[in-house]
């Protein structure tokens, strides 16, 4: 890798004004994507700001909202109480994130600034309608991602707390990649007061996206049975060696299912 | 260059690093840790799994400066003054948990994490699941699983529970 | 297991399983891997590898890398060229049909004119740190013209495609035959029904989980050059790096391969990066140390398997098997790699009758040069393919025959009694059961209970599958005399060095190398049994050419029937030399001295000597005889072993198919071998162990793709699927052994037969589960996507369920 200054700044306002004052100047949250990239000189930042000194882990109720903060590790959603009593889908979801020590690390906000594709996340906050909340304005899920490894953010504005509206039911299939095991296929479903939604990772060629098809289908009746026959374009699909198009689009419909089932 | 203050193995441990070193490029390079391997670039093998602060993390995927501060265990710290082998370690033998030994010290580190994490038992597919991060190209891994379930009671002090089996 | 007991050998060390030496070193985080090493005033290389698969270098330009912070030197092609060096050398030499030998093209330390494959090596850099040589990499300017690329044999034998080397023409290397033409066509005159199939032995790549790792080092006052590697054959590289490459006679190269992490092939082979830091640590005067990097083993490290083939069996109206007819079509990458042309030739053909008495077989190999990885031996070498390729033909020929698949095995095994047996194709089984292991290891599988365990899958809508194999190898390749007939260049002895020290400790060199296998504890046990001392007074030592007078190293599973054999060959000459000393102590006639026990004994009379006696007379001789005898105790032993060694068995898969999604859950593993005499059960199951999972990775996960420009798709553990715990079961192993007849120790070997038997087990179960969709082959890896594929084609309403 190229080299960097490092720097660990001890407030959130520090770490804008670093990551402000020099365009070249990239943030570090749990390093699960970003260390891989700069160890195949992919990124050659200038300044690397080191985030795990603000203070921004935990997890909260606020009244019908679990908010959860940028720092938080897919380990402690995975094994959170919260988020267990409130959104259990979303605790399913972390803890098949990666393997064990990827979990300890990895955080929430790492994982939605860097928007990969077949990241598991950004299917929840999309489905849940969660609102990412930065150094500078609240972003709701449907403006925030906007293509493969591309969101809303502007460059030196940081994802500071996740707040997820809390669902009547919910839930979380993962069909994961044979051999990244990133996700190939991951749905999120959600039932909530306003209605269903239904998010798609890993399959999409332009990155997570709702299944607004089976979310009308779904909402008319919630069950599997309901969007068996609800087709997904082929042509919005990705292809690689473990997938073909047609082999995706198929898979969003068995894992839909099996996450609705599991709604019970 | 900055300046990294490490416990390791309960020892005190400086070194000037650049920004850019690798938790594992300090304690193979600097420290000569040499039990710590490197078997890929995409961070998933596990051959470079430590304890940092009580938890199991790559080492490949830290830098150096970011674990500042951090107590380090690595396997080189893991048996007894005398020579003693942890519990898992002496499993790993006991159940010829290893062959060519290159994924050993992060398996073993990965393993007595799995199991201290997991006071209320563990059944063998829970044991594979748990083993993700942790590529082995010898074992066949039925060995491995092996010596960690018959690690557990010696670290927990009692019996497997049942109905983890 | 029926055990022969040899009259040499006492009971105790053989058949216990003592934990393993090694393994302190290796919890304790105390191995000692190449990377390990570093030498004083060390430097570091990196090569700058092509990104196109083919192309014409134009111009290298090193001025601005040069000129980079921390750079010793650059070297290129046209340095080699210049100093003389010459191209990494094959070890085996196949003449086509014709007669003419393969065609072989050199294969250069530096690219010199043109690049073959992505990850073929353009230039070297060398600097104080291996960052400062990544710089100074980027920093190259290379003027590299693309050529059109052929990725894989269709490719490369269409008319009018690019030519890897000009001087292979439609980039054939060889076109080579064996067995008898007439009689399989006269078999195939008379036969009842023809059973054919058509399959693809997929590329792997190796990944053992060490990176390959080489340490030039050079002493300018003596002379003397030393590379520490990670190979499993020490001697065979000095030989091929000191003779072929870089001309430096034995006496100045030492090959050193400490604990090395895995082999399983990958590291048997001569690699330019040897040679290259080797040669550079004296140009530059400091030692050179490189490690590769996982993304860069993905395009280095030979890869293995990569055939077509098609093949017909001619079959009777009673089911026996009449003649076999292959043909077969073998990647050999860009160039030459060190034993690539035997692997699809002698080491696969050669097998084609399995555990069948088929009479007529004949088989043809093209192999064809692409602009790929080279491809060499993968565990078990050409015999995976053969096994593959007849256990789902003999499937694929119970189905044309509406037989059952374990009556139609039963059929045509060779009969136990027949031993030892001549195939059509060269080889001479010596011994074998074949009906033991199928028994054995149906009733451990519980093989009759299979259809209710189907019925009550699909009850939850999955689709249930059982598979066997039942299969034969050959190991411990040998005598060197028939290898040389058939176009090795190099021996296939070993050696063992028993060196007895004056307190009765001994310390075995070996040639053989040991990385997983667990040598130091098997080859301790079969000198502590074979003298009678305790285990832990034996020290082995090996993979350093300084210390062993010479070895072959470990590959096709020869290290304990060839190695081990060697070692017993030596002790003999230890417990010879040593009761002549006895007799002088004890003033009785060697004739009547006995050794039981570690104690020399004179027949009849309760005079004796212990072993400890004996060897500190060898080195304190005051009362010696020394006019008959050399003081000292200390022996080494070549041995030539006088056939291959034929390990088998019967595998037994079982799996669950999701017809929904296409996943393939494995259920159950069941592997019952033949592997003569075993030493330590403990490490023999480890590596059945082993082998197995390669086997079912190869069977359902593991996939080396490249596109159609030559790119690898699966280049990193990204996207190469390596076995994970997960994707495996416990995995129950028998053993049922015969012994060898032909070594003294019965020893067949057990390294590979886990990786040959059974794919083939995954795949018949995978096409049993799929029964009722009309399959009758898939190829391997049984993906996902591929099974979903099937059944979406077969039978589209069900697909949308
Ligand atoms: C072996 C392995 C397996 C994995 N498997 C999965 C999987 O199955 N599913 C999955 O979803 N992910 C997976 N991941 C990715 C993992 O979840 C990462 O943790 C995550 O993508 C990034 O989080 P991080 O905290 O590590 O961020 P980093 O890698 O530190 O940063 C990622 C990017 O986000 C930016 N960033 C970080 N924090 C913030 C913030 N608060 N505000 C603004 N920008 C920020 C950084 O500048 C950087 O560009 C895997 C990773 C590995 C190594
Ligand atoms: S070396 Fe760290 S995961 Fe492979
Ligand atoms: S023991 Fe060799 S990789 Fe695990």
């Amino acid at each position: 890798m190229y080299d960097f200054n490092y720097q660990k700044p001890a407030a959130i306002d520090d770490a804008v004004k670093a990551l402000g004052s020099d365009p070249e100047a990239k943030a570090l949250a749990g390093g699960m994507t970003f260390i891989p990239v700069l160890k195949q000189r992919l990124a050659k930042p200038s300044t690397v700001v080191d985030l795990a000194g603000l203070g921004l882990s935990g997890i909260r109720r606020e009244g019908n909202a679990l908010v959860i903060k940028a720092m938080t590790t897919h380990r402690e959603v995975a094994n959170s109480k919260d988020v267990a009593d409130a959104i259990p889908a979303l605790a399913h979801l972390a803890s098949h994130i990666g393997d064990r020590q990827v979990r300890y690390r990895g955080t929430m906000g790492g994982s939605l600034a860097n928007n990969d594709p077949s990241a598991c996340y950004p299917s929840a906050v999309l489905a849940l309608g969660a609102t990412i909340r930065t150094t500078r304005r609240e972003i709701a899920a449907d403006d925030y991602f906007q293509g493969m490894f591309t969101t809303a953010l502007e460059p030196d504005e940081l994802i500071v707390e996740v707040s997820f509206p809390i669902p009547e039911k919910a839930a979380y299939e993962k069909f994961p990649n044979p051999a990244s095991r990133y996700a190939m296929v991951g749905v999120f479903v959600a039932k909530t007061a306003g209605g269903v939604r239904l998010a798609v990772t890993g399959a999409g060629n332009n990155g997570v996206f709702r299944h607004t098809a089976m979310e009308q289908a779904l909402s008319a009746s919630f069950s599997p049975d309901a969007i068996r026959d609800v087709k997904t374009p082929e042509g919005d699909m990705n292809s690689d060696i473990h997938a073909s198009a047609a082999y995706r689009a198929h898979l969003v419909g068995v894992m839909a299912r099996r996450a609705v089932a599991a709604c019970g | 260059m900055p300046q990294v203050k490490l416990t390791v193995n309960g020892k005190p441990a400086t070194a000037e690093v650049e920004a850019r070193t690798l938790l594992v490029e300090m304690l193979r390079e600097n420290l000569h840790l040499t039990g710590t391997h490197v078997g890929c670039d995409t961070s998933q093998c596990g051959a470079c799994v430590v304890k940092i602060d009580g938890k199991s993390v790559k080492s490949c995927t830290m830098l150096a400066v970011q674990a500042n501060g951090s107590e380090v265990t690595t396997i080189e710290g893991l048996a007894a003054a005398d020579g003693t082998l942890h519990p898992m370690q002496e499993m790993f033998r006991e159940h010829h948990g290893l062959q060519c030994g290159f994924c050993t010290p992060g398996m073993v580190m990965s393993a007595i994490d799995l199991v201290e994490s997991h006071p209320e038992g563990l059944t063998e597919q829970q044991i594979r699941e748990e083993l993700e991060g942790n590529i082995c190209r010898c074992t066949g891994y039925h060995n491995i699983v092996k010596a960690i379930a018959a690690a557990w009671p010696l670290m927990h002090g009692r019996e497997l529970p049942q109905a983890a089996e | 297991m029926n055990d022969t007991t040899l009259p040499h050998i006492v009971k105790g060390g053989i058949g216990a399983s003592p934990k393993r030496v090694e393994d302190r070193r290796f919890l304790s985080g105390r191995g000692h891997y190449t990377d390990d090493i570093n030498r004083p005033g060390q430097t570091y290389a990196v090569f700058k590898r092509s990104d196109v698969a083919h192309g014409v270098i134009r111009s290298i330009d090193t001025s601005a890398a040069r000129a980079m912070p921390g750079v010793v030197a650059i070297f290129t092609g046209d340095d080699i060229a210049k100093a003389g060096i010459g191209g990494v050398p094959c070890g085996w030499q196949i003449h086509s049909k014709d007669g003419s030998p393969m065609v072989e093209p050199p294969h250069p330390v530096l690219a010199q004119g043109k690049v073959r494959y992505v990850g073929d090596a353009v230039a070297m850099v060398i600097a104080e740190t291996v960052d400062q040589a990544k710089d100074a990499a980027e920093a190259l300017v290379i003027d590299i013209d693309p050529l059109p690329a052929v990725s894989n044999m269709i490719a490369a034998t269409a008319e009018g495609a690019a030519l890897v080397h000009d001087d292979a023409k439609g980039n054939v290397c060889f076109d080579w035959h064996i067995g008898d033409k007439d009689a399989v066509d006269a078999a195939f005159a008379k036969a009842h029904k023809v059973a054919t199939i058509d399959l693809v032995n997929n590329r792997l790549v190796p990944n053992p989980i060490e990176p390959r790792a080489a340490i030039g080092d050079f002493d300018q006052s003596t002379g003397e050059h030393t590379l520490y590697t990670t190979s499993q054959n020490p001697h065979v590289i000095r030989l091929l790096m000191g003779a072929f490459v870089l001309q430096i006679p034995e006496h100045k190269l030492r090959v050193v391969a400490p604990d090395v992490g895995g082999g399983f092939g990958a590291k048997i082979f001569h690699y330019i990066e040897e040679a290259a830091v080797t040669w550079a640590a004296a140009q530059v005067n400091r030692p050179v140390k490189w490690t590769c990097e996982r993304s860069e083993s993905f395009i280095t490290d030979a890869h293995g398997r990569d055939h077509i083939t098609h093949a017909e069996l001619a079959l009777a109206e009673d089911g026996a098997f009449l003649g076999l007819r292959v043909k077969t079509m073998a990647n050999l990458g860009a160039y030459l790699s060190t034993f690539a042309p035997s692997v699809p030739t002698y080491l696969s053909a050669t097998l084609l009758a399995g555990v069948y008495t088929t009479p007529a077989i004949y088989s043809e190999v093209k192999a064809i040069f692409t602009n790929t990885v080279p491809v060499d031996a993968y565990r078990g070498a050409g015999r995976p393919e053969t096994t593959f390729l007849l256990e789902r033909l003999v499937d694929v020929a119970a189905k044309t025959m509406g037989m059952d698949r374990v009556a139609i095995r039963r059929r045509n095994f060779i009969p136990a009694d027949a031993y030892p047996y001549q195939t059509p194709v060269a080889l001479q089984y010596d011994s074998g059961n074949h009906e033991a292991t199928l028994a054995r290891c149906m009733e451990l599988a519980d093989w009759s209970g299979f259809e209710a365990r189907r019925a009550e899958s699909a009850k939850r809508g999955k689709l249930r599958g059982i598979g066997m194999s039942t299969y034969l190898e050959a190991c411990g390749i040998a005598p060197s005399a028939v290898a040389g007939a058939l176009g090795a260049r190099a021996g296939l002895y070993e050696v063992a060095n028993v060196k007895v020290h004056p307190t009765g400790s001994v310390t075995l060199y070996t040639g053989t190398h040991s990385h997983g296998q667990g040598h130091e504890t098997t080859f301790a046990q079969l000198v502590a049994d074979q003298l009678g001392v305790p285990f832990e007074q034996v020290e082995i030592v090996h993979g350093d050419t300084s210390k062993i007078p010479f070895g072959m190293g470990t590959y096709g599973s020869r290290s304990l029937a060839v190695g081990g054999s060697a070692i017993v060959k030596a002790v003999d000459k230890i417990i010879a030399k040593s009761k002549k000393i006895a007799a002088h102590l004890m003033e009785a006639s060697v004739d009547d001295i006995e050794f039981k026990d570690g104690k020399f004994t004179v027949a009849g009379t309760d005079k004796s000597k212990a072993f400890g006696e004996i060897a500190l007379t060898a080195y304190v001789p005051h009362n010696y005889p020394h006019e008959e005898l050399e003081p000292g105790l200390d022996e080494t032993a070549f041995y030539d072993p006088k056939n291959f060694t034929f390990p088998g068995g019967c595998h037994i898969c079982e799996v669950e198919v999701d017809p929904d999604t296409g996943v393939v859950n494995l259920l159950n593993f069941t592997a019952v071998d033949d592997i003569g005499r075993v030493i330590n059960p403990m490490i023999v199951h480890g590596q059945v162990h082993g082998g197995v999972a390669q086997g079912i990775g190869q069977a359902l996960l593991e996939h080396a793709v490249y596109d159609e420009t030559g790119q690898l798709l699966s280049g990193s553990l990204m996207d190469y699927t390596m076995p994970r715990a997960d994707n495996l079961v416990n995995i129950h192993v028998g053993t049922e052994s015969t012994m060898c007849t032909h070594n003294p120790l019965g020893a067949k070997g057990v390294g590979e037969v886990g990786a040959i038997g059974s794919p083939p087990a995954v795949i018949n179960a995978v096409v049993d589960a799929l029964r009722d969709y009309g399959v009758t082959h898939i190829d391997m890896p049984a993906t996902p996507q591929k099974i979903w594929s099937i059944i979406n084609a077969a039978t589209p309403r069900m697909a949308a369920e």
